[in-house]
């Protein structure tokens, strides 16, 4: 993982020390702002590749601040955190400009995935592409085909838009949370493992008859697709 | 506050008093109108009577002069009912007439003078006498006063007061008693409703307001305000199941939290020991956030507040998402989900939580409804119009539930004995009959004989396909 600078937007001492530190620990360069306006000065000229910012803010709220930055053409991917984890906060969470929205309390390694996620997005989209290829493992997105070493793999259409946006993440952890959200467009939590045998089941398609394992799962935080033969 | 001030304070009795105000003007003005329509018509006549004696008096002037016309004038002066005669000197002395004497200055009115009098003639009135008067300028400074009494006048003006007077006595009693009445009856009720009201403000919540039976504006309104107090009252109802429930049922898992946190502290354990009651603790907790996640989902649902998110869906189109979400955990555990699901059926709802509901019957479908017989054992999820709604069932060939706990069930938390032992917080029915009834339906728990058969109604977005095709 490429070394990201972060800002964290957050009034919460103990939380912000906390992100700032587990942030550090994973890599990155992080910054924190303790309220709303000083945290639109830093973000303003658009040098981070990710903000954190916190929905509840003093001097101005996170959503203001959002929209404010969106306001100004700044583009810079923005999570926002909140407290309100109903349907409807999350949406207005992304109505105000926001990439993405996770509600509190989460696990680290959820939001770590996202932060990680969001912040590649931002040169270039790669969701423009029209195949992405991961070692001897090809997915075309226009005709549906997916080929591992030349041999045609044989997917239902959930499981090729599972493939595919592991694909598109390649090299990045993915939550079962997120993969419920992008997948199924549900947002709430299965309690169960479903994802889980969706996950085994394109596992069996994709790695069993092949000598290198792509799809991995990384303990306590979710999935990553990688080309471990090289 | 005493009864009196109180009754003057209704609105219904200033209301009344407003009213008779009203009236009372209204009756004044009209008598007010005809008094002087009838003075004036009075007057009229006068000046025609006085006109006509003048006339009169003129042809015996021309005759014999002023002492032919004092003569004439002494003669009808006499008479009894005469009009009022004065003939005066060139120096103002009264020379002739039954008028005795007049303010200085009328003997030179032109117009029709309306003057104080005195008269020889006998008189039941007495003095303070008025009349309507014309006076006549004869050659060589002579002065002709004629005039006409004004006591009918002043009679017929005092028949209009009395009958003024009457009248608003007549008025204010005929008032005053609809006010006592009005006042009375309708203060009679508003304290009634006032000492319920008074009740539930002391918190009797179960207390309603008097309804007399009559469907009147009152009586409407204590209806609503019965169907509002029923409302709080279930919204409050709902509030304490909630506390409650965080009282009671997240107090075991808390305690299991702090007790894991509590033996890796006692214990000497080394380093994997500590990591894996780290792990412990974070999974315990995890659950705990689930849990208080469900419930504020359900008291959400349950109090309506989620209707912003609502749209309109395709019903058939979202179970299938959570079908096939579920499809492969089913069948990992021997379970083999099927769906039947009519083209286009829409609601308008909030597809996350109707989602989340079908998750979670399809969960319990899994867990409870597995079969002696039939490996795999089928759970079939339907998507259907019937009767100007749209239903959603999940229904399995397990052991089922006894009709008895049919109802029971859809409580928070509440697990059959039989289940125990299985994973499970006991919220998962809990929450699709929230959210069923948040989508104006309901949730129906029946029998599949054997097996369960659960079912969400939703009011369908109209129009239905059977309408359109």
């Amino acid at each position: 993982m490429s070394l990201m600078r972060i800002l964290i937007i957050e009034d919460d001492r103990d939380a912000a020390a906390y992100l700032t530190k587990a942030f550090r620990e994973a890599g990155h360069n992080v910054d924190h702002a303790g309220d709303g306006v000083t945290g639109y000065d830093m973000a303003y000229d658009g040098k981070y590749d990710v903000a954190i910012v916190d929905r509840l803010l003093p001097k101005m709220d996170g959503l203001s601040l959002v929209g404010a930055l969106r306001a100004q053409k700044n583009d810079t991917p923005i999570l926002i955190l909140s407290a309100l984890g109903q349907v409807d906060d999350r949406v207005k969470g992304l109505r105000a400009g926001g990439d993405d929205y996770l509600a509190k309390p989460y696990a680290f390694s959820e939001l770590l995935a996202r932060v990680e996620i969001l912040a590649r997005r931002r040169p270039q989209s790669l969701s423009e592409e029209t195949s992405y290829r991961l070692g001897d493992l090809n997915l075309d997105r226009l005709s549906h085909k997916v080929t591992r070493a030349g041999l045609d793999i044989d997917l239902q259409p959930r499981e090729f838009r599972l493939l595919e946006y592991l694909m598109q993440n390649a090299g990045k952890v993915v939550t079962r949370t997120m993969l419920l959200e992008r997948v199924w467009d549900y947002h709430f939590d299965p309690q169960t493992n479903v994802i889980d045998v969706h996950i085994s089941r394109l596992r069996s398609k994709i790695d069993r008859d092949f000598e290198s394992p792509m799809l991995h799962t990384i303990r306590g935080a979710g999935y990553m697709i990688r080309d471990s033969a090289r | 506050m005493t009864a009196l001030a109180k009754l003057f304070r209704a609105t219904a009795f200033r209301m009344t008093l407003a009213i008779l105000g009203a009236s009372a003007l209204g009756a004044g003005v009209i008598l007010g109108i005809v008094a002087w329509q009838v003075i004036a018509l009075v007057n009229d006549q006068i000046a025609q009577t006085i006109e006509a004696e003048a006339n009169g008096l003129s042809e015996q002037y021309a005759q014999g002069g002023v002492r032919h016309l004092g003569a004439i004038i002494e003669a009808r002066s006499r008479e009894p009912g005469s009009a009022l005669y004065l003939l005066t000197s060139p120096a103002g002395e009264p020379l002739a007439g039954n008028v005795l004497g007049i303010p200085p200055g009328v003997l030179n009115e032109a117009d029709l003078v309306d003057t104080p009098y005195e008269t020889s003639q006998p008189s039941e009135k007495g003095p303070g006498r008025r009349a309507l008067a014309r006076i006549y300028a004869l050659p060589g400074g002579f002065h002709l006063l004629v005039g006409h009494d004004l006591g009918e006048r002043a009679r017929i003006g005092a028949v209009m007061m009395r009958a003024l007077a009457t009248s608003l006595i007549f008025l204010a009693g005929l008032g005053a008693l609809g006010a006592l009445f009005v006042a009375r009856r309708v203060l009679a009720r508003i304290d009634a409703m006032n000492s319920s009201t008074q009740a539930i403000m002391a918190g009797d919540l179960a207390q309603r307001l008097p309804v007399s039976g009559s469907g009147d504006e009152l009586d409407r309104l204590a209806l609503h305000l019965t169907a509002m107090l029923t409302r709080i009252g279930d919204l409050m109802t709902g509030l304490r199941e909630v506390s409650d429930n965080i009282a009671h049922d997240l107090r075991t898992p808390l305690t299991r939290l702090r007790n894991h946190a509590e033996a890796a502290l006692r214990g000497a354990g080394d380093a994997p020991a500590h990591r894996q009651a780290l792990e412990a603790t974070i999974e315990e907790s995890d659950r705990i956030i689930g849990i208080f996640n469900a419930l504020l989902m359900i008291a959400r649902a349950e109090a309506g507040a989620d209707r912003t998110g609502m749209k309109s869906f395709d019903l058939g189109q979202a179970a299938r998402d959570v079908v096939e979400l579920y499809e492969p955990a089913a069948e990992e555990k021997g379970a083999a989900l099927s769906l039947s699901a009519a083209q286009g059926l829409m609601i308008i709802g909030n597809r996350e939580l109707v989602g989340q509901s079908l998750a979670n019957l399809i969960d319990n479908a899994i867990k409870y409804g597995a079969s002696e017989t039939a490996k795999p054992y089928e759970i079939q999820i339907s998507v259907a119009a019937i009767a100007g709604a749209v239903e959603l069932s999940v229904a399995d060939h397990g052991g089922g539930v006894a009709p008895a706990d049919r109802v029971r069930i859809l409580d928070r938390f509440v697990r059959l004995d039989a289940d125990r032992s299985r994973p499970g917080s006991g919220l998962g029915l809990s929450l699709a009959a929230a959210v069923a009834h948040l989508h104006g339906g309901e949730l129906r728990v029946e029998d599949n004989a054997p097996g369960l058969r659960v079912v969400m109604r939703f009011a369908a977005e109209s129009p239905l396909p059977q309408a359109t095709f």
